[in-house]
């Protein structure tokens, strides 16, 4: 089985993001970035089936500015085989990654795409979704547990109503939530081997894929300061309150 | 040495883990006094123990800035984490360096693969004076029998092997060439580890004695098989044994100072957090201007290291100075928690007994002023 895991470089979780003084978006000069982790999750769970004798290659995939090569080395020191990075200087939106991700899946016919189900840095929560649909094959997302069983894979989602086990025939798609699993820490020596394993480097025209954004950022704002509470002593004291600030009759 | 990308990979993950796992795990080390078993297989397997083995013995051959900065990363966490591996990525790899091809080919691919190895030299009535050793090596045809005490050996309780320095003369010859070193696997008959020693912090790591009693080891165990050159294998490491010391000191500083910034600003007084006042705000002022003091020391040290030089007074000055602000930060960071400070439920307690340590190992301050001395008036001399 061949897997293809798409990873994308976002602003590190650990960092508190701050909006760009013309609100135009996040401020990402200087700030550290990092595989997107429902992305570490993605590639971890492929790592997983390699180990378990069920994969036999693993290939990851970012789109982005050249410095997505970091993050498809953390991939490669993980566990993968090797990497393909499609350099694009604009973060191309969810429909064109969705395009370059189907053209990269026809030229290497993968069993398995797993994918995060979003990014932590738009959360747009479509690619997986967009792909699907664009290649045909069957999908299942927000995985909280892949099994292979022959030529089906069982995906168990985390629905509203408790757990959901779809049947998949390959190839297929399966975009992953957070309970998945818990991504590895990679040793020393596999992140020294990570540097020895191949990158394809490609362009979005490589693909043929128009990367022009059809959506237009409005406005990026920070949320909202919370106001500072009120104890108040008693019932009568809240209602009071309520009525007082217009939030009940 | 780790090619820089590969090393800035490793050194942002480790700063992940030190967070992620280690930190979360120090009350468990605490409680059992030793590190869990899971995280020192985690340890293992992230390659910790093999930092500075040579690539061909499975290691990552790291540089001295690479090394020290992987043991500051390291030391943000409880000192027991570090206490582990830092004998075998220190004495123990410098020491099996200078071994015969087959002793390298034996023992460097276990310690770097996580067996824990110790170094004895300490002796109850011998410290830093090692031409007053009394541990005796004795040739008995193809053996030698050791005989001696060796006291204060951080790790003895898990080791399998302890690097023994022990006398093959009985009359001391110039440059300490009456001293050997000796690879001695810790289930030869006759070797026994003390009870660890109870201590006033770093819980979780632990010393003992170790006894050698008419313990008969092969002479293929003599350490380069060359008699003589004990002293100056174990002299040989203690410049980078300094720079670790001095490194965990400014990364345990800089822990306390985050606790104690934290404390600041949650604990109010007055009607506000008292990190509002300024007398507060000189302690952690003064505190991070001498963390970063020694943060700088470290780092040019280390730099003159990588090039090969001898930094025997940079690595002294900054391991004094490093150890030295430790303690002042430590105590800083009690005095800014006030009452919360002296109670064992809080942080900043056991950081103040922890840190104790780092005056006093790998050369006390007093001993760190005699070489800084030392060197300078060589050089006048010169």
């Amino acid at each position: 089985m061949k897997i293809l895991v798409p990873v994308k470089r976002v602003i590190d979780y650990n960092v508190k993001p701050r909006v760009k003084a013309d609100q135009s978006g996040v401020d990402l000069a200087n700030v550290k970035m990092s595989m997107n982790p429902f992305d570490e999750i993605a590639v971890e769970e492929a790592v997983r089936l390699k180990e378990a004798g069920t994969a036999a290659e693993i290939v990851v995939v970012s789109i982005g500015e050249q410095k997505a090569q970091e993050t498809l080395r953390t991939g490669l020191a993980m566990g993968a085989d090797r990497g393909i990075l499609v350099v694009s200087e604009n973060m191309p939106e969810p429909l064109a990654v969705a395009k370059i991700l189907a053209k990269i899946a026809e030229e290497e016919s993968p069993d398995l795409v797993i994918l995060g189900k979003q990014a932590i840095d738009d959360d747009s929560n479509q690619v997986g979704q967009m792909l699907a649909a664009l290649l045909g094959w069957a999908q299942g997302t927000f995985a909280s547990k892949v099994e292979v069983a022959g030529d089906k894979v069982n995906v168990t989602r985390e629905v509203d109503g408790g757990l959901e086990t779809l049947a998949l025939s390959t190839p297929a798609i399966i975009t992953t939530d957070l309970r998945l699993n818990e991504p590895r820490y990679a040793s020393l020596p596999n992140i020294m081997k990570a540097k020895k394993k191949p990158i394809d480097e490609k362009t979005p025209a490589d693909y043929g894929v128009d990367t022009a954004p059809r959506l237009e950022v409005v406005k990026v704002t920070e949320p909202p300061k919370r106001q500072a509470g009120e104890i108040v002593p008693d019932v009568d004291t809240l209602v009071a309150k309520l009525k007082e600030l217009g939030a009940v009759a | 040495m780790m090619d820089a990308d590969s090393f800035t990979a490793f050194h942002e993950q480790l700063h992940r883990w030190v967070r992620e796992r280690l930190v979360p795990a120090e009350t468990e080390v605490i409680r059992i006094n030793r590190v869990p078993d899971d995280i020192r297989a985690e340890m293992a397997d992230m390659g910790l123990f093999a930092i500075t083995t040579p690539e061909e013995y499975g290691g990552a051959g790291m540089s001295i800035s690479q090394y020290i900065a992987t043991m500051q990363e390291i030391s943000w966490a409880a000192p027991a984490f570090r206490s582990l591996l830092s004998i075998n990525v220190g004495m123990v790899t410098t020491s099996l360096k200078g071994g015969t091809d087959a002793q390298k080919a034996e023992w460097l691919p276990k310690t770097a693969g996580g067996m824990v190895a110790a170094f004895a030299l300490t002796e109850p009535d011998s410290g830093s004076d090692s031409a007053g050793l009394k541990t005796r090596a004795v040739r008995d045809g193809d053996h030698y029998v050791l005989n001696g005490t060796k006291r204060y050996i951080t790790n003895a309780p898990f080791a399998d092997m302890v690097i023994v320095m022990a006398r093959t003369h009985v009359e001391a010859l110039p440059k300490n060439a009456h001293i050997s070193a000796f690879i001695v696997p810790v289930d030869t008959p006759g070797v026994t580890i003390g009870a660890p020693d109870e201590k006033m912090g770093q819980t979780g790591a632990q010393i003992a004695d170790v006894i050698m009693e008419e313990a008969r080891i092969p002479a293929d165990c003599l350490l380069g098989r060359e008699e003589g050159r004990g002293f100056q294998t174990a002299m040989q490491s203690l410049d980078n044994g300094r720079l670790s010391i001095a490194a965990c000191s400014a990364a345990y500083a800089a822990r306390a100072l985050d606790s104690g910034l934290k404390y600041a600003t949650e604990r109010k007084a007055f009607g506000e957090p008292i990190a509002g006042f300024q007398l507060i705000q000189a302690m952690l002022a003064d505190s991070k201007a001498e963390i970063y003091a020694a943060e700088c020391m470290i780092r040019d040290a280390c730099a003159k290291a990588d090039t090969g030089a001898r930094v025997t007074l940079e690595a002294s000055c900054a391991k004094m100075f490093a150890s030295e602000m430790c303690g002042r930060v430590v105590d800083r960071v009690v005095q800014i928690y006030g009452g919360a400070g002296y109670l064992k439920e809080y942080d900043a307690e056991r950081f103040f007994r922890d840190a104790r340590l780092y005056r006093i190992y790998e050369g006390t301050t007093q001993i760190q002023q005699l070489v800084i001395a030392k060197q300078m008036l060589r050089a006048m001399d010169g």
